[in-house]
């Protein structure tokens, strides 16, 4: 690719970008969110066109007019966002593009056949050609999704986030892939935010910074903080705020007892003093998500004890929650589909959780309104030009903010965080980790479920780690440590019990 | 390994339709004065295959995502036209037919082109479509009258071979023509996909517009066959807004009898059919059991209010209410 | 990529303003083009006798379609107004035969029995969460059977009170119909409740994404419930109108409102899978209805050929405008 650009409205997404991928390498692109890196991946695959700028296949220009001429060309893309049907079965969904047929019908027993080899060749021979994606957990959709990927024989393969979802054993599985692949001749772009995959895969490494091409270099020719600051344009230096050392009162803010859910969460008991930021670790999925809903009344049939500040309390539904002595923010993973209300303003926004408190029987008190909503803007430096533009207008780490303020604005005294780093560039990260840790000083009790270890280790003043839907280990001070935290996610014994 | 296990899971709602109708179908048939004899099977096969032809139009654009409101409308236009052009000799009845199956295939184009290249919502489009198609069957028939093709009409409304219903016939003709063969292609795939994900489908390469076209075009064809065969029934053509109104609110009924998901994606058109079976059977048992006429609008409605709350009964079981806000 | 990729309208001002779309803007001309195509056609066409009577025309439709709008914001839809507008007025009708005291009820049984009605669909579509379309096409069947066997298929004979005749017909303001004055309040109250109250908040957030709407503590069921109440109500005080303007109740009188009251807040706007719209635009697709139909009638275009360019003109309006984004 070479000299193409992509605006959307007044933005530009993609400047003057090139790119080139060579056969039998694997090709490493990097940059925050918002670098322009999905942009030219939906290029790359047909998705969007550009409005400048060329690109070549073997010397030849070619343009995508949709995924399927790409896909015919031989680029293949493995979105972020998984691109399954879900009611479809996974041999439909792998064979999808371009099914065996006969007689004008689809030969379901080649395409069986055919569906049974992407999915050996992607090492997943354990999921039946005939299962319904709906049934499938996360991890297997993501690999029915290489399968599918796989099948379509790609010359160049995009792999966009492709490892987020899986389990450690799937990210061995898939690094096995991509290796043979490239030992095969497949040219490969692979994006990720994490360091150490890169380390470990790549090759060749782009960095793009606000739509444009900052570098290319070959893989391990420059140091992690040389390769951040490539990124992030400025000097990379502690992120996370020093923990405090005060004391914390004697009646936890919030305590559980012997919590059970649906074979989901297995008799979780422990307790939230104010003042602290307790991590959540663990594998992906290992209950953590489903922990932080049952606190907060969204799950039915949970058993046990919730009490807050030393009294029973019976949180039946977010509205419970977020009330009373509880006070409960919970701060969702998925922003666009929980958090957020994207066309509406962003003071419309911000007042969700709060209703109350910008209105008196119902009716809404615009001046008390606009005093909250400023108060939040410059409480967490949210860039807005006016509140009253949708919220959609913001990019994706003032979003975030925004789902933060609008919790905030309702005074909570327990605030769980699920995930709510995911998708973040490094400076929005670096000032909400100072935000919990400003908080909690305050005396706001703090539950925060990463994915990421080095979240765990710099924010939290304790880490829960859990596998299977228990507890299985509390690490705390200076016990936080990568390797504490490795080794407890995957339940082996050889770290201190707690 | 357990392939039938997944073929099972793949299938369960039309084979719970299946069985509803058996049940139902068993109660009529054990009460009905005359017992269980090829009579009680041709008159209930006659009335439900109207219906069962207007429920897979309506399955097959549901499966979508889509519906389509104006299946009763098309039905009620392609009666008027057929009360017109399917008379005469034969050759002229059957270019007759082929002309009021070509009218009921332009109306679904039209729905189709207009919600897939005019990008509006199916529900506001076929309501103003269906205006438009019951304009047009009014000026055809702005009076009840016509005729049909009496012979043509009799055989395919009586009985095969003194014992099979030749509407059954047709039925299970039309499916093993235009559903087997659409359901198994390419396209009837791309249209169960782009009922389920229609972004991912189209990210994947799939022919979603195409699929989407085939399906309201396919829709339209099989809401005139329907009207074909209110013709044959009736002998007259109509422009009935009410009755019009009613197929499609029966079509509704029977394709969520018939367990195909209002949200696109699962549920097969041989489900619909079931499902109209059973909602004509649950209307006949009224009579069964010797209820005044007019209180059949209200067992009818009462009965598709129950069918559609018990869709609800899996409420029960959710345990993440993030799931009742999909 | 998450930003710039929306285009932006905003405007200050009026409250009922807030997020003009051109859609407003064009629905208002497109009312300015039938007046200029109708007083070409006939000079009494801009007569104030003609428009006042026009605007009583579409007071019915108004306060039909102000239930019909909220419960589209929601992302929901109300198929059950045919027989909710003829229950309101059947039922109201039918207080009056009782004497002095059903007199004076008549109006509220006539509202309280779509409320009832409205409660059903709430409930169902709110708690036992089965798609609206679906439950309000059933509970259209139900009423619609209730009122054939309460009537025994005919016509009722009840005749409307004099209360319900002087709501659509009488004059309290000299020359403007009470019916004009009654749409008024209702829109006041709906623009005051859809832009100033947390209930109407609320409402444009369930309708963007219930779900997140839910998780912000927001009671999104009972709030559905109670839109859904409030349309019934709404469409049954229209049937209420609609039986003092014709002295009485008929059979199927409602068949005429279902298409008009959803084009109507379609064409004005407001997004048919919910969230987005503005009650003006309401008010301007109401107009733009009332003038379209009463222009073919005018110009004595039969019931035929009215509901194909009706149908044709909906069509071609919405896609003007009314398109969604592309994938």
């Amino acid at each position: 690719m070479s000299g193409v650009s992509k605006r959307y409205g007044g933005v530009t997404a993609l400047k003057e970008a090139d790119l080139s991928v060579t056969p039998g390498r694997i090709h490493a692109v990097l940059g925050e969110n918002g670098a322009g890196k999905s942009t030219l991946i939906k290029i790359m695959a047909g998705v969007v066109a550009p409005d400048e700028g060329m690109i070549t296949l073997d010397g030849k220009p070619v343009s995508f007019a949709t995924p399927a001429a790409a896909n015919a060309a031989g680029i293949v893309c493995v979105f972020q966002e998984l691109s399954l049907i879900p009611d479809l079965t996974a041999a439909d969904n792998i064979i999808i593009s371009n099914p065996p047929q006969r007689f004008g019908m689809i030969d379901r027993k080649a395409q069986r056949a055919l569906a049974e080899q992407a999915l050996a060749a992607a090492g997943t021979a354990d999921i039946h050609p005939f299962a319904l994606v709906r049934d499938l957990s996360l991890s297997r959709r993501q690999m029915v999704e290489i399968a599918k990927a796989l099948a379509r024989r790609p010359r160049v393969l995009i792999l966009d986030e492709a490892t987020s979802a899986l389990t450690a054993a799937d990210v061995r599985n898939v690094f096995g892939v991509i290796k043979r692949l490239r030992a095969e001749g497949t040219a490969i772009v692979y994006i990720s935010h994490r360091m150490h995959e890169i380390a470990e895969l790549a090759d060749d490494c782009t960095v793009f910074r606000n739509g444009r091409k900052i570098a290319t270099y070959a893989a391990g020719s420059k140091t992690d903080t040389e390769v951040v600051e490539l990124m992030i344009g400025r000097e990379y230096k502690n992120v996370f705020p020093p923990k405090s050392t005060a004391a914390r009162p004697e009646t936890p803010a919030l305590s559980c007892r012997n919590l059970s859910w649906s074979g989901r969460l297995n008799d979780i008991s422990f307790s939230l003093h104010a003042g602290e930021v307790v991590g959540l670790g663990g594998l992906d999925g290992q209950g953590q998500r489903e922990l932080l809903l049952a606190m907060f009344g969204v799950l039915r049939g949970v058993t046990g004890q919730i009490e807050v500040a030393g009294k029973p309390a019976s949180l039946a539904d977010p509205e419970a929650a977020k009330s009373g002595a509880a006070a409960m923010a919970l701060i969702p993973e998925d922003r666009k589909i929980e958090g957020l209300m994207l066309p509406m303003s962003i003071a419309e926004n911000l007042c969700f959780a709060a209703l109350d408190r910008v209105s008196s029987r119902g009716i809404i008190d615009r001046s008390k309104q606009a005093e909250r909503v400023a108060a939040m803007i410059e409480l967490l430096k949210i860039k807005v030009v006016d509140p009253d533009l949708p919220v959609s207008s913001l990019s994706g780490g003032n979003q975030q903010k925004v789902v933060i303020a609008k919790w905030l604005m309702n005074d909570p005294r327990i605030v769980l965080l699920n995930d709510p780093m995911r998708g973040i560039d490094v400076g929005t990260k670096q000032e909400l980790y100072a935000l919990l840790r400003k908080l909690a000083d305050e005396g706001v009790a703090i539950l925060f479920y990463s994915t990421d270890y080095d979240e765990l280790i710099g924010c939290c003043d304790r880490v829960m780690v859990m596998y299977d839907g228990a507890i299985v280990r509390t690490l705390e001070g200076d016990a936080i440590t990568e390797h504490a935290l490795v080794a407890s996610a995957l339940n082996i014994s050889e770290a201190p019990p707690a | 390994m357990k392939d039938w296990r997944y073929w099972l899971a793949e299938n369960k709602n039309t084979l719970v339709a299946i069985a509803l109708f058996l049940f139902m179908f068993i109660i009529y048939a054990s009460n009905h004065p005359a017992g269980f004899t090829a009579n009680v099977v041709q008159t209930s096969a006659n009335k439900a295959t109207l219906l069962a032809f207007v429920a897979m139009a309506q399955a097959i654009v549901i499966i979508t995502a889509g519906i389509d409101l104006s299946v009763g409308m098309i039905l009620t236009l392609a009666n008027c036209l057929a009360s017109w052009i399917v008379v005469g000799t034969m050759g002229e009845t059957l270019l007759g037919i082929a002309g009021v199956l070509l009218a009921g295939a332009l109306c679904g184009a039209l729905n189709g082109l207009i919600v897939i290249f005019g990008r509006l919502q199916p529900i506001v489009t076929t309501i103003a479509t269906g205006a438009m198609f019951y304009g047009v069957a009014l000026l055809l028939r702005p009076f009840p009258g016509g005729s049909v093709n009496e012979t043509l009409a009799d055989a395919m409304t009586g009985k095969l071979f003194g014992i099979f219903p030749a509407s059954f016939a047709a039925l299970i003709a039309v499916i093993l023509v235009v559903w087997v063969p659409y359901s198994r292609s390419a396209i009837g795939r791309a249209a169960y996909a782009a009922g389920s994900a229609e972004q991912a489908a189209y990210m994947s390469g799939m022919p979603v517009r195409l699929a989407k076209f085939t399906a309201y075009v396919l829709s339209g064809l099989l809401s005139a066959i329907g009207g074909l065969y209110l013709t044959f029934f009736s002998y007259t053509g109509e422009a009935a807004y009410a009755s019009g109104s009613t197929y499609t609110l029966f079509s509704i009924a029977a394709v969520v009898l018939g367990g195909v998901s209002l949200m696109g994606g699962r549920g097969s058109a041989i489900g619909a059919v079931f499902g109209a079976l059973a909602f004509r059977t649950i209307g006949d048992l009224l009579f069964v059991f010797d209820f005044d006429p007019l209180w059949q609008p209200l067992f009818q409605g009462v009965v598709l209010l129950l069918a559609v709350s018990i869709s609800a009964v899996g409420l029960l079981r959710v345990r993440n209410k993030l799931e009742w806000f999909p | 990529m998450t930003s710039g990729t929306t285009p932006v309208h905003k405007s200050r001002g009026l409250p009922a303003m807030r997020g003009v779309e051109p859609a407003v803007l064009i629905a208002f001309g497109c009312i300015l083009l039938l007046l200029v195509v109708g007083a070409m056609y006939s000079r009494n066409f801009l007569s104030a006798t003609y428009l006042l009577q026009q605007l009583k025309v579409a007071s019915f439709l108004g306060v039909i379609a102000t239930g019909t709008m909220m419960v589209i914001l929601l992302g929901q839809i109300d198929l059950s107004v045919p027989w909710v507008v003829t229950a309101g007025a059947m039922m109201a009708c039918a207080a009056a035969s009782f004497g002095p005291v059903g007199a004076v009820l008549a109006v509220p049984v006539g509202i309280l029995c779509g409320a009832l009605i409205g409660l059903v669909n709430g409930f169902a579509t709110a708690y036992l969460r089965i798609p609206s379309m679906i439950v309000t096409l059933a509970t259209n069947a139900v009423t619609q059977g209730l009122m054939v066997v309460y009537t025994g298929g005919f016509s009722p004979q009840d005749s409307a009170t004099p209360a319900m005749r002087w709501l659509a017909t009488g004059e309290l303001i000299p020359r403007v119909p009470n019916g004009v004055v009654v749409w008024v309040v209702v829109a006041v109250a709906a623009v005051f409740l859809l832009n100033r109250t947390t209930f109407g908040r609320s409402i444009y957030a369930i309708g963007n994404r219930e779900r997140a709407a839910y998780l912000s503590g927001i009671n999104t069921r009972r709030i559905v419930m109670l839109t859904f109440v409030l349309a019934g109500g709404l469409s049954a005080f229209g049937g209420v109108l609609l039986a003092g303007y014709a002295s009485k109740a008929a059979q199927s009188m409602g068949d005429a409102y279902l298409l008009p009251a959803i084009a109507a807040v379609v064409l004005g706007g407001t997004h048919v899978l919910g969230g987005r719209g503005s009650y003006l635009g309401t008010v301007a697709g109401v107009v733009l209805i009332t003038l379209l139909q009463s222009i073919l009638s005018v110009m004595q275009i039969e019931e035929a050929g009215r509901q194909l360019i009706f149908g044709a003109v909906i069509v071609v309006m919405l896609l003007l405008y009314g398109r969604q984004k592309a994938l």
